[in-house]
């Protein structure tokens, strides 16, 4: 029994000397361009994303006439150089009403992804934090959760009058219960870090301590789960147009383009073809977007950046 | 000479919740009832095997957590019963350097902001000047590069880490610094710049430290005295060199066979003992070790030995110490000598 297993004392000066585990030469980082050519999935994802954001805010002037406007006598017309995507059974330009639509999805899929990730994120901290409030938190979230986000969407929307401002408030309530429930985990777990536990002995306070050393590491996954929770809720929001109970008739969307498109889908498949391929390819532009951000945030990829 | 810390039969038990309800089914005795004391200047070393309640007692001296009983004097002063606001000033006394270099850092704070956090918290900087000229000195203090100060965590090594955890501890100022199993995540190189620079640290600043640890090779060479722990309590205190010579705790004796030999083919004989370390959910009654000690009797299942003083400071929980030195084997120099197979 012996100290010999330690190598011999060396003393050091009080001052630096250079050290035997010296700094590792620093690495300039690639940036984000040399990421995105890493990661040309990604890349495409958020290309194909800022096109259609392009496309719905300027949909009014790329081409189009007022989507609204009916004209009887020119219902029906196949895809040709004056109507590119034909027009519906009311003589409705469809490449307008396209673009147009994707205001709609655009309008709820953000809005739906900022809205449910601070009301989750407020109240996943709650029950992260505050003992007493979390068994019932997580109560309310699991009854919540035992109803499927669709089916809960449409009895709110049930409740209420079709608006887009309605399926918004709709969607976030339905979606607030999974990022409520990511945020008290990574919360939970955060709590656990000693660094945490440093802070604390360091004389932090509890708010301070929700600020500096809990919110900024639950960005990373917040920012991953809201773009699903994006690409989502522009699918319950088609859906919900589809079936009537979401945005009303008179503002064009992708599903109640779709819906209006349904009875003459056999003759005239393309009135449903274009939102549909629309709404596909926005919606896996947002999941590709997502999966890139899931790499590049997970701390453990984080050398890749 | 007065105690900087002293721990006065410390408890710290944790319910086990379960049931629909979430009621207490149970708890975990992981502290039990621990007293010591730890002086100015001195290291006083906690070791024991994994699970046994070091580092509990670490984070209740810190007051991380709210003891289950038992009080903690820091400095003449109760601390264990403050409330928060009269607590903070007290924290900056003790600090606390953890084991894992990594997770002890917040990843999203640069080395600066780290560093400045405690002092901000308690006021130590006047202005920003006297913060920059603090932040310098303590990386000199660590032996890292004053440059580095700008750095993320990510960039630095294990070892470098850990410096900067010290300089953490170090920044509030403090009189006694935890060290829980500070070094036991580092390769052995860097394991021994650590605890030479904890000790130089110590010489120059006149910290206490307590060393949680269960290397007992890192704790021979750095300690003054050796408190060792079992299932939540602590069955020997001794000087380092009275406990390493002559360990009066079978328990003790057992831990210290274990401690490998550098040499090959040297002979030794071991203390090998049976069985697992009884769950401290359901500690067995009596003496807690008594399910694996090799001399117990039947007193020992019945009666829980109180930790009570021996010749020359020495202090043990063992009911052997009542028997005539004739019937004891752990009298005298004999704790070194090892037991009947």
């Amino acid at each position: 029994m012996s100290a010999s297993s330690l190598p011999s004392t060396v003393h050091v000066p009080a001052i630096a000397a250079p050290l035997p585990d010296v700094l590792p030469p620093f690495k300039p980082r690639r940036g984000f361009i040399g990421y995105l050519r890493k990661n040309p999935i990604m890349a495409f994802g958020g290309a194909l994303l800022l096109t259609m954001l392009c496309i719905a805010i300027f949909a009014p002037y790329l081409w189009t006439v007022d989507p609204t406007s009916l004209a009887p006598a020119r219902r029906t017309r196949e895809p040709s150089a004056m109507y590119w995507f034909g027009t519906d059974m009311l003589g409705r330009d469809v490449y307008s009403r396209v673009l147009y639509g994707a205001r709609v999805s655009m309008l709820v899929g953000f809005s739906v992804a900022i809205l449910s990730s601070i009301i989750g994120l407020t109240i996943g901290l709650t029950s992260g934090f505050v003992r007493w409030a979390d068994a019932i938190v997580m109560r309310i979230m699991d009854g919540m959760m035992s109803i499927p986000p669709i089916l809960l969407a449409i009895a709110l929307m049930a409740l209420t009058r079709g608006s887009v401002q309605n399926v918004i408030i709709a969607i976030t309530i339905a979606e607030i219960p999974r990022v409520s429930r990511l945020v008290r985990g990574v919360v939970l777990s955060l709590r656990e870090q000693p660094y945490v536990d440093a802070a604390v002995a360091c004389g932090t306070r509890t708010p301070t301590i929700i600020w500096r050393h809990i919110l900024p590491n639950t960005l990373a996954p917040i920012t991953v789960q809201a773009t699903y929770i994006c690409a989502s809720a522009m699918i319950t929001e088609a859906i919900l147009s589809f079936i009537g109970a979401g945005t009303p008739p008179i503002i064009p969307s992708w599903g109640n383009i779709m819906a209006e498109g349904r009875a003459l889908w056999q003759v005239k498949p393309y009135i449903v073809f274009f939102p549909a391929v629309f709404l596909s390819m926005t919606v896996l532009a947002v999941n590709l977007l997502g999966d890139g951000l899931r790499d590049a945030l997970d701390p453990r990829m984080a050398k890749r950046l | 000479m007065t105690a900087l810390l002293e721990v006065i039969d410390l408890k710290k038990h944790f319910p086990i919740r379960g049931g629909f309800l979430g009621g207490t089914t149970a708890h975990v005795y992981a502290v039990d009832g621990v007293s010591f004391s730890i002086e100015k200047g001195e290291t006083l070393s906690l070791v024991g095997e994994s699970g046994c309640g070091k580092s509990t007692v670490g984070k209740a001296i810190l007051r991380l957590f709210d003891l289950t009983g038992g009080q903690v004097v820091l400095d003449g002063k109760r601390i264990d019963d403050m409330q928060p606001a009269t607590l903070r000033p007290m924290r900056r006394r003790m600090q606390v350097v953890f084991q894992d270099p990594f997770s002890s850092l917040n990843p999203r704070m640069r080395v600066k902001d780290i560093l400045a956090e405690p002092i901000r918290n308690f006021g130590l900087a006047t202005n920003s000047k006297d913060l920059d000229d603090r932040l310098a000195r303590l990386m000199d203090k660590v032996q890292l590069p004053r440059d580095a100060i700008n750095r993320w965590p990510h960039e630095f090594s294990g070892g470098q880490r850990q410096r900067i955890g010290i300089a953490r501890a170090l920044a509030a100022d403090p009189d006694l610094i935890i060290c829980d199993e500070a070094v036991s995540a580092l390769d052995v190189s860097v394991k021994a710049q650590i605890v030479n620079l904890l000790q130089d640290l110590q010489k120059e600043l006149g910290l206490a430290l307590l060393f949680i640890s269960h290397d007992l090779a890192i704790v021979e060479h750095m300690t003054h005295r050796v408190a060792v722990m079992y299932l939540g309590k602590i069955v020997e205190v001794a000087k380092k060199r009275d406990l390493f010579a002559a360990p009066k705790h079978p328990y003790t004796q057992a831990l210290l066979s274990a401690v490998p030999v550098p040499e090959p083919g040297a002979a030794r004989q071991r203390v090998i003992l049976k069985g697992d370390v009884p769950s401290p959910i359901n500690p067995p009654k009596g003496c807690r070790f008594h399910t694996r000690c090799p001399y117990a009797f039947d007193r020992c299942r019945t009666e829980e030995p109180p930790l009570r003083a021996l010749a020359g400071g020495h202090m043990a929980a063992c009911h052997l110490h009542d028997r005539p030195d004739s019937e004891n084997p752990l009298a005298g120099e004999a704790g070194k000598a090892v037991l009947p197979a």
